[in-house]
Formats: C-alpha cells, structure tokens, sequence
C-alpha cells in the first residue's frame, strides 16, 4: 500500500511538473509557429509574467528585463500601467524559414474605455521554437536639469460665513458656444462643436446637450462626457462632443445646449507641443492622424488624452475624434500619438486642430 | 311719557357708555421702530392691551387713561386692542443705518457700456427696510483710471445703477453711500480680447522660437497672464500647435525646424497675423 502511494506522488508530481513547464507561457502557447510566439509573448505581457516573457524575445542582448517591463508594462503612472490585455490577434505577413513579419492587433481594458492598437513584430526561428524581436523603443534622455516652472496658479477666496448678503461670491468664467454641428453616425446623433472660456480666469465646463423631437418632446439628454477639455485657461478653446446612441438624426427637430462653467482653482502648466501633425495611412490602410506632443514643463504627465477636431473646407466643424495615449508624457520627451478618422469623412476633411489634455498624479488640477 | 323719558335716558347712557368705551386707545400720531411708541388711552380702570404687528405679540395690562409705551422694533402695520376695541397704527423704519450693497458682476471686460449694477438695500439699525426716499452716492474707481459718480434716490427701500466699466482695467472699488455709512465692493475689470495680435519669428538652435509682442486689448490694457494664445505653424511636413500662455504679457513658443512654413497666431476667436518661414514667400 505505501508503494503504491509512493508511486503515485511521484507519477503526480511529474505530471505537475510537466504540465507546469508546458503551461508557462500559457495553456495555448505555441511557441512553433510565429504567430503562437506573439500571443504567448502577449498573454503573458497579460499576465504580467515578465520573466516569461522575457525569455521568447530574440533580442535580449538589446533590451534588458527592467526596460522590457517599462515598454510592455507600462511606467512613470501611465495608462498601460493600468490596462489589461483583453485580447491579442495575430496573422503572419511573411514567413521564411528564418524569419517572419507578424502583425497584431491588441485591445486593452483601461479605466477610460478600450484601447486598440497594432504592433507589426519580426520573429526569427530559434531551433525548433520562433521568438520576437522586441522593437526597442529609444527615448530620447533629457539631460539632468532644472526646468523653473514659473506659471500661473489661479486660487479662488469664496465668501465666508460671516460676510453680509450682499457680498457677492466670485463668478464663474464666462464661456461660449462658438459652433455646433449635428450629425448622423452609426445610426445615433452627434453633437459637435467648440466652447470657447472668453473670461480671463480658468474653468471647469461640461456641455449638455437636450435633442428636442418632432412631437417636442425630448428624446435624448447627454454630456459631452471626456469628450471635451474640462479645464479650460482664458480665452482656451476646446471641441466637444455629445453622443446620442440609436437616436436618429431625422427624429430630431431641435437641439438645446447648455454650457455649463465652474470656477476652479487650476495651473497654466504643462504646456503641451502638438508637432507634425500630419495625416498618413496606418498599416490596416485606414487613415489616421499622426503626430508627437511634447511637454515643455519639467513635470510627468502620466496620462495624455488627445483631442483632434476636423473641419470642412467651410470652417465647420464635421468631427472630434480623441484617444487616450498609454506612455507617460515626460519633460521635454517626444511622445508619439495615433488617432483614427472615419474613412467617410477623411474626403472632407480640410483642416484639424489638436489639443492635449493632461492628467498628472502629482499635481493638483482643480 | 315717564316711561319715554327712561327709555332715552338709557339709551343716552348706553351711547355715552358705547362711545367712552371705542376711545379706549387711540392711535400714536407718529411710530418709529426702535423708539418707544407711546398708545394714549382713554376712560378709567385697568384693561388688558393685545398689540399685534410684524413679529409682534405684546399682551399688557394697562390703566386706562395713561398713555402706553410699547418697544416696537419692527416696522409695519400694528393693531392695538383695548376692551374688544381696535385701532391700527403704522410704525416707520428709523433712519438707515445698515446697507446691503450687492454689485455684479464680480468681473467685467473694459470698456464696455452698462455693464455694472449696483444694488442697494437700506436698512435702519432693526433691519427693517428704510421706504422713505434717501439719496444713494454710488463710486466707481479703477486705480488710475477716470472716477465715476452718481447719486440716486433710493425707492421702496432700493437704489438701483448702472455703470460704464473703465477703460483702464484693474480692480475697480464700487462704493455705495448713504449718510456716513459706506459699502465696498471689488468688481475686476478686466482687459477684453486681445487687439492686434502680432507674432515675430527667431530661430534657435533647435528650430524656431516664435514669441507675441506685447498681448493688448484694444484699450491698451495687458491681456492677463495665463491666457491662452495658440500658435500654428503649417508646412509640408504637417501641422504644428502649441498652446502658449501668456508670461509677462508675452507668449512664446518653441517649434520645430521649419521649411516653407506659415506660421499664425489666434487667442480664443481672435486672429493675429501670419509669417512665413524657412523660404515661404
């Protein structure tokens, strides 16, 4: 009886063992083809298994494990540092004997929504298994500095208890509608236009936007959400958009906007650089904003949200479109960002304006 | 005819009686709140005196044919009872000595018309509302700007203005008086949209910086630091912004090298001019 026991812990173990080794790149890893080397690098970027990762790259002499965690996971707060791999689908390009290009599609799970992106990877065969050529992302390195921050802060002093009823508090910035556009896209409305902050202290605005039917009844209520730059200096002006899912847009007899402004305390800085911004086609031949944003203040910004408003040859404004980036904007440091326009308006597009949110963990906006 | 001489001496005596009665408490010939108000009465004996008025409840008893003070610190519209008799008698505000100044707006571009209101609320030292006409002086300074003054006379308790802001912007002390007693408030007047905007072009080692001159409203007036001003440069190889702030009244902004560029300037819906950079003319 205690033989057999014997026997069967060890046949258990082994098997433990076994199924361990093959499992450590995941259940369905393939490391024999080279699209199975991607996902297995993939999931267990996902799983945060960087050490397993680490080793189906081809170019470890290139990149060291710290740098690789920093590019496949995310650092200085940013947003990959925060998103999940939700999903990773690869198709070979090319393939020889030696090498192959593969391109991936890769959506993550963030706090502000999906993101998606494509990673076109070389994968070189290694003996029997493939393994990735990691893209060694080169940052430029600011030199060690002191960048003086010497811009304003706007504080707010609100009526105290004690005043009289007369003593009016501080008003809140004036801020306008400069245009608005309605159109139909995938079977919902949208709303679009800019608000301008025409007072000379910083605000907090929102837009809401009421679709008013034939019957005049309303039929839809909604805010521009993070469509929009929330805090906006003297005389910023920023798009805005308002979603109306499934309600159609000849259903729609009026709309009734409402801006909508809060005094608050903010900061002038950062200031972000949108430079060459220029429109090319992206590898799924989809066409797609391009440009790099740099931060010429001294401080992080964990998270930029990028804001592209396109207007027609009229002036009009014919869409927003935003993204989230998932790499910190550091001082002085290019970042590269990627937006995606409609394929039915890129003909009419005549012009774009891109503005830059900032969210920084060290810094108190408002 | 006896029995007739009886009968009017009671009815005479009934009247006398009626009428002795109604002249019970009359009412104070001038009531100012905060002042004692004197109730003359009339007839003899002790009577119980119900005043009532604007959060007022006063039961007393009284000897008739005294005359009543009464504390009454509201003013307004009072009844007085004696002996189921009633008479009414209006007590008036006493002489302002408290305002409530409301001004708006708290901030205000330069140079525009009406675009300042004043309100003022008068009140005697009882918070009542002062209804009887005052004159109101009303002053409106900006710190080297040209002063502004009016007198208004106040109606049902309120005085009401309206003003030019300056054209010098700054803070501008909106001064409400009456009598000795003056309010203060503060309403910022600020520059308006820029005016003229202008932008000059210097390459630097690592492209080209591009500064404002110096950011003004039409009056003259700086353009407060912080505001946005967006430079654009646009050249064949894509566009490039940058939304600068205003620091010490200038904006600036470093781009990168150009070729065949033109380089604009806006500041929220107004344009400044153009340049052409790196052989665009």
């Amino acid at each position: 009886m205690g033989r057999i026991l014997m026997i069967v812990t060890i046949v258990v173990t082994v098997l433990l063992l076994a199924a361990g080794t093959l499992g450590a790149h995941g259940s369905s890893a393939n490391l024999s083809t080279p699209d199975g080397v991607v996902k297995a690098l993939f999931e267990d970027v996902g799983s945060k298994n960087w050490k397993a990762a680490y080793q189906l790259l081809s170019n470890k002499n290139a990149i060291d494990l710290p740098t690789f965690i920093r590019q496949a996971g995310g650092s200085d707060g940013d947003l990959r540092m925060v998103s999940s791999i939700t999903k990773v689908t690869p198709k070979i390009l090319r393939e020889s004997d030696t090498e192959a290009q593969v391109r991936t599609d890769l959506q993550w799970t963030t706090a502000v929504g999906a993101i998606y992106g494509t990673r076109d990877l070389k994968t070189v065969k290694d003996g029997k298994d493939w393994k990735v050529e990691w893209p060694v992302e080169q940052q430029a390195k600011v030199p060690p500095q002191v960048i003086p921050v010497n811009f304003l802060r706007w504080d707010i002093v609100t009526r105290g208890a004690d005043d009289d009823w007369g003593a009016q508090n501080v008003d809140a910035p004036r801020v306008r509608i400069v245009s608005m556009n309605a159109v139909e896209y995938e079977g919902g409305t949208v709303i679009l236009g800019e608000i301008v902050n025409e007072d000379t202290v910083p605000g907090f605005v929102s837009v809401n936007a009421s679709l008013v039917g034939k019957d005049g009844k309303t039929i839809g209520e909604e805010s521009s959400f993070d469509k929009i730059s929330h805090i906006l200096l003297p005389k910023e002006v920023s798009p805005f958009r308002v979603d109306f899912p499934g309600v159609k847009l000849s259903a729609v007899k009026n709309v009734r906007m409402q801006p909508n402004s809060l005094l608050v305390p903010a900061s002038a800085d950062p200031t972000i650089g949108v430079l060459n911004q220029r429109f090319e086609t992206d590898a799924n031949g989809r066409k797609v904003l391009r440009g790099e944003m740099i931060n010429e203040s001294g401080q992080t910004v964990n998270i930029p949200h990028v804001l592209a408003t396109f207007y027609d040859n009229s002036g009009k404004v014919i869409w927003v479109s935003d993204g989230y980036v998932d790499h910190a904007l550091l001082p002085r440091t290019p970042q590269s960002f990627t937006l995606g326009l409609r394929p039915d308006i890129a003909d009419k597009v005549q012009t774009y304006r891109v503005t830059v949110n900032t969210y920084s963990i060290n810094r108190q906006q408002g | 005819m006896r029995i007739i001489q009886y009968a009017l001496m009671l009815a005479i005596c009934w009247f006398a009686a009626y009428v002795a009665r109604a002249a019970d408490v009359q009412a104070p010939s001038h009531a100012v709140a905060g002042n004692d108000v004197s109730l003359p009465t009339s007839g003899s004996g002790n009577a119980t005196l119900f005043v009532f008025g604007p959060g007022t409840a006063i039961k007393k008893e009284v000897r008739l044919g005294d005359h009543v003070t009464l504390p009454l610190k509201r003013a307004g519209r009072y009844s007085a009872i004696v002996n189921g008799e009633q008479v009414q008698f209006d007590v008036a505000a006493a002489a302002p000595s408290d305002i409530a100044f409301l001004a708006r707006p708290s901030r205000v571009p330069a140079d525009r018309k009406d675009v300042i209101a004043g309100t003022v609320f008068l009140f005697d030292n009882n918070h009542n509302l002062v209804t009887s006409p005052t004159p109101v002086k009303f002053d409106l300074m900006v710190e080297g700007g040209q002063p502004q003054s009016r007198h208004v006379q106040s109606k049902d308790g309120v005085a009401y203005i309206k003003l030019d802001s300056g054209r010098k912007a700054g803070p501008a002390q909106f001064v409400a008086t009456v009598g000795a007693k003056s309010v203060k408030r503060v309403v910022e007047e600020t520059a308006s949209d820029p005016c003229n905007l202008r932008i000059h072009a210097t390459p630097n080692k690592d492209g080209l910086t591009v500064e404002t001159d110096p950011v003004k409203d039409c009056a003259g007036n700086p353009v407060p630091d912080g505001t946005i001003v967006t430079i654009t440069a646009t050249s064949p190889k894509g566009r490039s912004t940058v939304d600068a702030r205003i620091k010490k009244g200038i904006a600036k902004a470093d781009l990168p090298p150009l070729q065949n560029a033109t380089v604009s300037v806006a500041a929220g819906v107004v344009m400044g001019n153009e340049i052409h950079v790196g052989g665009g003319m």
